[in-house]
């Protein structure tokens, strides 16, 4: 099966003062993969996320997304080329429901004006509901209906990481950048979320780029991994070839081993 | 159980998203607004509409305005009284010029002049935030109050430097002006405020509200879900100065009648607001009357029980509100950050419950 290339980075170099956090790095994302990104703490993982959605803007290089040089643009008009995320640590809106959290995942689709929306009448009600059949599959998909109302403060950590997730789902974006989705939970949350990011790929045929420490998972889930060290790019291929590799295995297997 | 929501089932996302989803609170509010606009008309005198019912309108205005800035977008502000006055000069410059103006479409573009004046005054929230930014609309506030007492065009060159609201009719009636009766001018506020409650209510439950809240909550992720900050931080501050204009024009040309800048909207006023907004609840549309209410009627309540009925002087009952209003703020600061609108709430839940808390 041969795939479209959906996004590709070229000779990415991103540096902090003298902190070097990305060096020359290339590589690139298929359509429809799971694209493992991996390495010790502080390699530039998440930097590269956020060079991904243009939140970071590197020195050099070249992010090519859908086929499209993508010049340099803030990470609100990135939305809305396709691409969504999670983060590290979780960005969700504190004071708002689990319902309006996901809701305003799909903000960049929406677009009634402000006379209407001021008479939720019309095109405002119209479009409300439409987004909100919308949401709630994704509150079916991610089996969230009883914490639909609950403010987002109020849940625990797993589920926190759950209604991210599906934030970024409601986008219904192109890429789905996951910044360790599972980091923190336990074994029965990390295959739940494990399923979700698999039938999200098969279903939806999102593609996907995922950051995670988790080696069976990385090595179960992902079509393909990029493993960063220091900032630089150590391998590039398939689980089995990147799990054979012997520079991955001094520099990254042998520390998570030992 | 008195207060249900069970039973109550919603079967369709167009139920679940009605203004008042729980059937209770509906009767409510159609109780209380039909009381508001059948009844309270023909038994409103002087007192009630000068010291209470239109002062409360007119700060609920107000508070509703700031809570859009504030506590639905997360932008504090310091520059209400200074947007009041935008909202009183541009009525007052409208109806002396065309004085043949609906005073409720005067009212209106007031509000909207006060708009374009907020969006201008926004601009640096791009790039200050929190403290920075209060700081920023403080110099708002002084700047616009010293424009309108320095330049004689906006109070058509009158020798006080005063400006006088002149009699103007509504359907007929007088609803500014020495000669308006108390129904008419409580009618007026009144229609205004309620029809700018529901469209707030409405917004902030859309999509404007999502991404103002979005804002307030995390405003890096809001942007990374592609919520633009700036369109998004001025349209906050379009909509909340235009309440904050109309309710500075209500001020001045139903309220008081004739107003000098630097008395009728200094920084007082708004420090009063932000104190309306905290003490009944940011974030929260009920909680900015809750607030309005709270301010205008607490100190007038306690005048007249310590000052009128335990025969207390006057200056030491006036600098025990003060003392009770910061101790307030303290409070809902520390311990209640969503003000009286939240123990409502949580009230209510309890109500749900009982006699059963499980
Ligand atoms: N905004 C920033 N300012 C300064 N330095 C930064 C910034 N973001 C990242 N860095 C630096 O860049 C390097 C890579 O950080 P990054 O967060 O990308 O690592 P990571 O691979 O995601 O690590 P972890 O597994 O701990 O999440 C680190 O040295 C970090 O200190
Ligand atoms: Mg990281």
């Amino acid at each position: 099966m041969s795939r479209d290339v959906l996004l590709e980075v070229k000779n990415i170099s991103l540096s902090f003062g003298g902190v070097k956090a990305l060096r020359d790095i290339s590589f690139d994302i298929l359509e429809g993969e799971i694209r493992a990104i991996i390495g010790p703490n502080g390699a530039g993982k998440s930097s590269m996320l956020n060079v991904i959605n243009g939140f970071y803007h590197p020195q050099e290089g070249e992010v090519w997304f859908d086929g499209r040089l993508r010049g340099p643009m803030p990470s609100h008009e990135v939305a809305r080329l396709g691409i969504a995320r999670t983060f590290q640590n979780i960005a969700l809106f504190k004071g708002m429901s689990t319902l309006d959290n996901l809701m305003s995942g799909r903000l960049i689709n929406m677009k009634c004006n402000m006379f209407w929306q001021g008479l939720w009448r019309g095109p405002a009600e119209r479009e409300e509901m439409e987004h909100r059949e919308k949401v709630e599959e994704i509150i079916d998909f991610l089996k969230i209906q009883s914490i639909r109302k609950t403010p987002v403060g109020r849940l625990p950590y797993g589920l926190q990481k759950r209604v991210e997730l599906g934030r970024a789902l409601a986008a219904e974006s192109k890429l789905l950048l996951l910044d360790e989705p599972m980091a923190g939970m336990n074994l029965e949350e990390k295959e739940d979320m494990c399923r979700f990011i698999l039938d999200v790929n098969d279903e939806f045929g999102t593609t996907i780029a995922l950051i995670e420490h988790d080696m069976g998972v990385v090595m179960d889930i992902s079509h393909r991994v990029v493993v960063l060290d220091y900032g630089k790019k150590l391998a590039d291929g398939t689980p089995d070839e990147v799990r054979s590799d012997q520079r991955v295995i001094d520099a990254y297997l042998g520390v998570a081993h030992e | 159980m008195i207060y249900r929501e069970s039973g109550d089932f919603k079967t369709s996302y167009h139920g679940d998203q009605q203004m008042f989803p729980i059937a209770l609170d509906k009767w409510f509010v159609i109780l209380v607004g039909s009381f508001a606009f059948l009844v309270v008309p023909f038994i409103i005198n002087d007192y009630w509409e000068k010291s209470v019912l239109v002062p409360v309108l007119v700060w609920a205005m107000a508070a509703l305005g700031l809570n859009i800035l504030t506590g639905y977008c997360g932008q504090v502000s310091l520059g209400t009284g200074g947007f009041m006055a935008v909202g009183a000069y541009a009525s007052y410059k409208l109806t002396t010029s065309f004085p043949e103006l609906n005073l409720f479409i005067v009212v209106l573009l007031a509000g909207g002049v006060t708009a374009l004046v907020g969006v201008v005054f926004g601009l640096p929230s791009l790039r200050i935030k929190g403290f920075y930014l209060a700081v920023a609309t403080l110099a708002a506030q002084f700047f616009l109050v010293w424009l309108f007492n320095k330049v004689p065009w906006f109070y058509n060159y009158s020798g006080t430097g005063m400006i006088t609201a002149p009699e103007r009719f509504v359907f007929g009636v007088a609803v500014s002006g020495p000669n308006s009766p108390p129904w008419a001018t409580y009618l007026f506020c009144l229609t205004i405020v309620v029809v700018f409650a529901i469209i707030a209510k409405n917004l902030t439950r859309g999509r404007f509200g999502r991404a103002w809240m979005a804002i307030r909550d995390m405003d890096i992720a809001a942007e990374i879900i592609g919520v633009p900050p700036l369109k998004t931080k001025l349209s906050a501050f379009a909509v909340s100065s235009f309440y904050i204009g109309v309710s500075g024009a209500m001020f001045f040309t139903i309220y008081l009648g004739a107003v000098e800048p630097t008395e009728a909207f200094g920084i007082d006023k708004s420090f009063l607001v932000l104190f309306m907004i905290i003490i009944g609840g940011l974030g929260s549309i009920f909680g900015s009357f809750v607030g309005a209410a709270f301010m205008v009627l607490m100190p007038v309540l306690f005048k007249n029980i310590m000052v009128g009925g335990l025969g207390w002087p006057t200056d030491l009952v006036a600098h025990l509100i003060f003392i009770l209003i910061g101790g307030l703020i303290m409070f809902f600061l520390i311990v209640e950050p969503h003000g009286l609108a939240q123990l409502w709430r949580v009230t209510k839940e309890k109500l749900r419950l009982w006699p059963f808390p499980h």
